[in-house]
This record gives structure tokens, sequence and C-alpha cells, in this order.
């Protein structure tokens, strides 16, 4: 692993290897693992061995016996798997958004947040569970679709001032049309907070994100626009490797730059939107993942892109997997999961391709 | 110079003169009140002890979530976050509070305000106590053993009606739609904890302040026999809403329809109210 890292650092940008076979399958393996992972361990124990024969056993025809009992089958299928699937979808959506964010925006900072998604989304959350209380329970559309609906206003807002400082300065502009959008946002957000202090807890519990509560109908609202966003990105990947050379160099190379941005950042948002919705805002995924594939793999977004959705989704349902058994049978909320596992594992990747080098 | 100097000491014996009146006139005040007559409370469970024992005429000002009993004087004051200068405002001598945000207290304290901090019961016991100590200062001895020798008597009878055989059932109280729940340590764990039920949350008690996050799949295998919920008014949740989430049917307290719809505010205070409450668990305790 550090010998490929050690090639990566040493020719930056001109690499031109896309995922290599053994890459793409250790990452493919490393999602499989925990998917089987997620699902075997929980506060409830359920046998290893009786997870493939109850699946088998909802295929009509074929017969296998059903080994678990009423309450374990609900615990795995009913409350388990999806809690597993959504992690994976919205740890997959994080990633290669924020793979993209940085590519598009030459600037390795950038999360899938930047662009005022994660204000946005609070501001919607926040003011559905105060002013649709009644209506926003956790088997409700109210609190999913406002964080979705304040994610994209907020975005729109914030790409219409970033276009207003003129394409020449658009990247730049727009980065800080998203600090500003996100500190306003957040100021409203804090605001209707402290109007409300009695759903204080419920709107911290949101902030927090985490999949204590997720079911299939999450799983639901959330894939065709994970599928989609990351189909168009996977797609773009050539694309970011050409962006990251500079507009004017992407442009003389036949690349219509403001187009391609443009249906990156689309595609970036509406995936990001639609994840934080059913998951609230998790941090760290969309930075930690892009930045260790590149230093153990490649800085080519052929590879980053990919290999950040992939990984992503492992890693956020790994995180999942902590979150619950930590402290079992309490919770605890996974952004504290995900930095405190992320922070040190980053540091040790740091390290050794340092090293390498 | 000499004319200044005159001017500046006589500036300050009229100064003085009017300090000196003015504590004489608090003193004149104090004799005549003996017990606090200008109560500020900013706690929702403070304000329902108060008029519950009799000294709801001495209380001049209640926070924006004392919302029981209806003729409290409810203001926009807040207990959570709370502004030093609205408060005195009021002219209170004696302030009740339940949290002390970023010390406002001992800033209170400064201005001369009398200041009392009625800490979250954990127990009922404690709640007992709490009541007792608000009679003594606001002279209402009487009125407070009253309340907690009717609570004391009322609660027993409640958890009498409850037959044996339903005396020991696991419970889960829910306090929101994320599964925050509360362990026996708690003041609504002692309630519980008199009808002899079993506190699922108890599994998770080992850390933290006694309001652990449950993951769903432990509420469903642990399979509680009743079902308290705390989060109707919050989160608009019921017997129904609870029946429909993925994989709750298998519950027993679903099973056997023994979900309480609480008030939110009775079950989150520690005030005299709880007898309803304690009375609406032991009904559903009773069913099915």
């Amino acid at each position: 692993m550090t010998a490929t890292a050690g090639r990566a650092e040493a020719a930056p940008r001109v690499e031109a290897r896309g995922v290599g076979l053994r890459a793409g399958l250790v990452t493919v393996a490393f999602l499989l693992a925990a998917l089987l992972v997620g699902l075997a361990v929980g506060p409830v124990r359920v046998g290893v061995g009786s997870i493939l024969p109850s699946a088998l056993s909802y295929v009509p025809f074929l017969h296998v016996h059903q080994p678990l009992d009423a309450v374990d089958r609900a615990v795995l299928w009913q409350v388990r798997a999806p809690r597993v699937a959504l992690a994976a979808l919205v740890g997959g959506m994080l990633a290669v958004a924020g793979a993209s964010y940085q590519g598009v925006f030459r600037n390795p900072l950038c999360d899938p947040y930047l662009l005022g998604v994660a204000g946005g989304a609070g501001l919607g959350a926040t003011l559905a569970i105060v002013y649709a209380s009644a209506a926003a329970t956790g088997s409700n559309w109210t609190v999913p679709l406002a964080a979705f609906a304040g994610a994209i206003a907020s975005v729109v807002v914030t790409y219409a001032l970033g276009r207003s400082a003129g394409a020449t300065h658009m990247t730049g502009a727009l980065v800080l049309a998203g600090v500003t959008m996100a500190t306003f946002t957040a100021a409203v957000q804090t605001f209707v907070q402290q109007q409300h202090t009695q759903q204080l807890q419920n709107v911290y519990a949101w902030l927090l994100g985490g999949f204590t509560t997720a079911t299939w109908r999450d799983v639901a609202i959330c894939a065709p626009y994970v599928a989609v966003s990351s189909l168009v990105l996977v797609l773009h990947r050539r694309v970011l490797d050409v962006l990251s050379l500079g507009d004017d160099e992407a442009a003389s190379l036949g690349v219509d730059v403001a187009r391609a941005r443009l249906a990156i950042v689309v595609a970036a948002t509406l995936g990001t939107a639609a994840a934080v919705s059913v998951s609230g805002l998790i941090a760290f995924v969309g930075i930690i993942v892009p930045h260790t594939i590149r230093l153990l793999v490649s800085t080519s977004y052929r590879a980053v892109v990919p290999l950040s959705l992939v990984a992503g989704a492992g890693f956020l349902v790994v995180t999942d997997v902590v979150a619950r058994t930590v402290l079992s049978p309490a919770e605890l909320p996974i952004g504290v999961v995900t930095a405190f596992l992320g922070a040190p594992f980053f540091a040790i990747v740091l390290r050794t391709s340092r090293a390498a080098r | 110079m000499h004319r200044l100097t005159i001017a500046v000491l006589a500036a300050l014996m009229a100064a003085l003169a009017v300090v000196s009146l003015s504590a004489a006139a608090q003193r004149h005040t104090r004799s005549t009140h003996r017990y606090p007559h200008r109560i500020v409370s900013l706690s929702p469970t403070v304000t329902e002890d108060l008029f519950a024992i009799g000294a709801g005429k001495q209380v001049v000002a209640v926070d924006n979530q004392s919302n029981y009993p209806k003729r409290a004087p409810r203001t926009n004051l807040s207990g959570v976050t709370p502004n030093v200068e609205a408060i005195a405002n009021y002219h209170p001598d004696l302030v009740f509070i339940s949290y002390d945000p970023g010390n406002f207290a001992s800033q209170l304290r400064k201005l001369g305000i009398k200041v009392v901090n009625v800490a979250a019961a954990s127990s009922l016991e404690q709640a007992y106590r709490e009541i007792l100590g608000l009679g003594r200062r606001t002279g209402h001895n009487r009125g407070a053993k009253a309340v907690v020798h009717s609570m004391r008597k009322h609660l027993a009878a409640i958890v009498r009606s409850v037959p044996k055989t339903r005396r020991h059932l696991r419970v889960y109280h829910e306090l929101d739609t994320n599964y925050f729940s509360a362990t026996s340590s708690t003041f609504i764990g002692s309630v519980y904890k008199l009808f002899g039920f079993r506190d699922i949350a108890d599994g998770a008690g080992g850390t933290g302040d006694g309001y652990p996050q449950l993951s769903a799949e432990y509420i469903i295998a642990k399979s509680p026999q009743i079902i308290v919920l705390a989060d109707t008014k919050c989160c608009g949740q019921s017997y129904a809403s609870v029946a429909a989430r993925p994989g709750w049917s298998t519950i027993a307290a679903v099973r056997h329809h023994r979900v309480v719809a609480a008030d939110d505010d009775v079950a989150s205070r520690w005030g005299p109210r709880i007898v309803q409450f304690a009375r609406t668990v032991a009904r559903i305790a009773k069913q099915g």
C-alpha cells in the first residue's frame, strides 16, 4: 500500500492511471465486509450464520427454513438492515460529493457542505421541527422534505451570489458565497432554536445526525438521488482531472468549463441534500475518505471518484456499527465516531505516506 | 476653590442621605413582610409547586414555559436563556431557578436579589423535600405539608389499585422520537419504581445522566410490556404512530395496547401533577 502511495506522491497530477484492479478489489472487499459486520453486529445478538438463510427464506420457491423468530427478524430486517443500507448510501454520497467539490473548486478543504447545504438543511429541519411540531415525527415526510428544500434553496442563493461576482473569479466567489450563506442560515437557525427551547433536544439530535431511526422508507427517498448523482459524478471523473489543471488549460483541451462545473455541482449538491435530509449533518466523511484514497491509491480523479463512493459507504457503515455498540444498548452520536476514529486514522495515513516519500 | 470643596461635600452628604433613607425604607418593607412577596419563578415545576401550596399570591412573574396553572402570571422571561435586567425589572425579593446558565444567579445576587436554585429532582422523595422547602421559604408550611401528604396518599392508593400481576411490567419511557429514555435513577424512574416496574433503560444506565438514547433494536428485543410516550406534544406521537414503526408490532405493549399518551409537560416536571400522570399509567397498566 505504501509503495503505491509513494508512487502517487512522486508523480502527482500527471498520474494517468485510473482505478487499478487491486485497489478496486480491496475497496469493494472492504465495503462487503463492512456490510456483513453491519448486519451481524448490534445490541441484539443475531447469529451470523442465520443471516443468509433468513434472507433466502424470503425468496419464493426456494423453501429455505426461516431460522429466526419474529423479534430477531424484526430487529435484523426492519431495524438493522435499513440502517446499514442508509449508512452506506449516505457515506458513499458524502464521500463522492466531497471528492467532486475538491476537484471542481481545486481546494483540498472543500467538503460537501461547502455551498451552504448544511446550513440550509439545518434551517429547514429546525423550522419543520419547531413549527410543524405535531407532524414532525420520525415516520413523517415533513423534516426530510424541509431539510431537502432548505439545502437546495441555500445552494441556489449561493450560486446566484457567486455568479454575480463574474465568471473569472467564479470558484473563489462561490466558496465565499457559500461561507456567507452558511453563516447567515446558521444565525437564523440558532435564533429559531433559541425561541423554542422545548424543541432544543429534537433540533440538536437532528443536527448531530445519525441513523438511529432509519427505515426502508428513508432508503427509498435517498436511493434515487444517490444513484443518479453518483453516476453523473463518476462519468465526470475524467473532466475533473482536466479541471484540476486550471480553467484555461481545461478550456484549451476542449472542455466547456462552465457547463461541466455546473453539472458536477448540481449533481453533488442534489445527492448531498438527499443524504442530509435523511441522516442529519455528518461531518468529516466528505474530506477524510477522498484524501485517504489520494494518499493510498492515486491522485487522479479517475480513481478518487469511484473509490471514494465505495470506500465512503463502507466507512460510514463501520462507524455506525461503532456508534450503536460502544455504549450498547445506548447510542453514541455518529458524528462523534466519524471524527474520533477518522481523525487518528487519517493522521496515520498522512504520516505513513510521508514516510514512504 | 473653597466653594468647590463645599459643593462637593454637600453633594456627598446628599447622596449619603439618599442611600441611608432608601436603606431605611428597605428595612421598613422587610419588617412588614416576613416572607417574600415579590417572587419570580423561572422554573415551571416551582411555579406549579408554589401555586399548589398556596403561595400563588406572592408570585409576580413566571417564565415563558410556566404554562400551569393558567392563573400564573406568565411573562416572556426565559429560564433557559435568562436576562438579568429583564428579571430585575420585576423588582423581585426572591427568584427561583432550576437551571443556572452562565452563573446568572450570582449576577442577580450582586443586585441584592435573593436567588434559590431548586434543582431537578431525581426521586419522589427529593421532590417532596423541595415542596416542603418552598413552604418554609414562602410562609406556607402547612400548605406544603398538606400537598406532600396528599401526593403520598394518592400515589399509594393508585399503586394499590394495580393488581399484583401487573406490578412488574417492563416499561419503556420515551422522551423523543430518537428513543431518548429515562432510567430508574431519574425522577420519572422513581415513579415507575413505586409501581414495581422494571425500566428497560436501566440496561444502558451505566454512563451519563440517566437519560440514555436507546437503540431501536434493543427496545424491540426487550419487548416492553408498557410504553409511556412523553413526546405526544413535542412530536405528535401516539399509539398509532408507535405501532406503525417498522418492527415495533412485535412489542408486547403494542400487541396489548398498553401505550400511555402522557402529557410531555407533566412527565418532564416533578410537581404535584405527577399524581395525574401516575393515574393514567395505572389505568393503562391494568388494560389488556
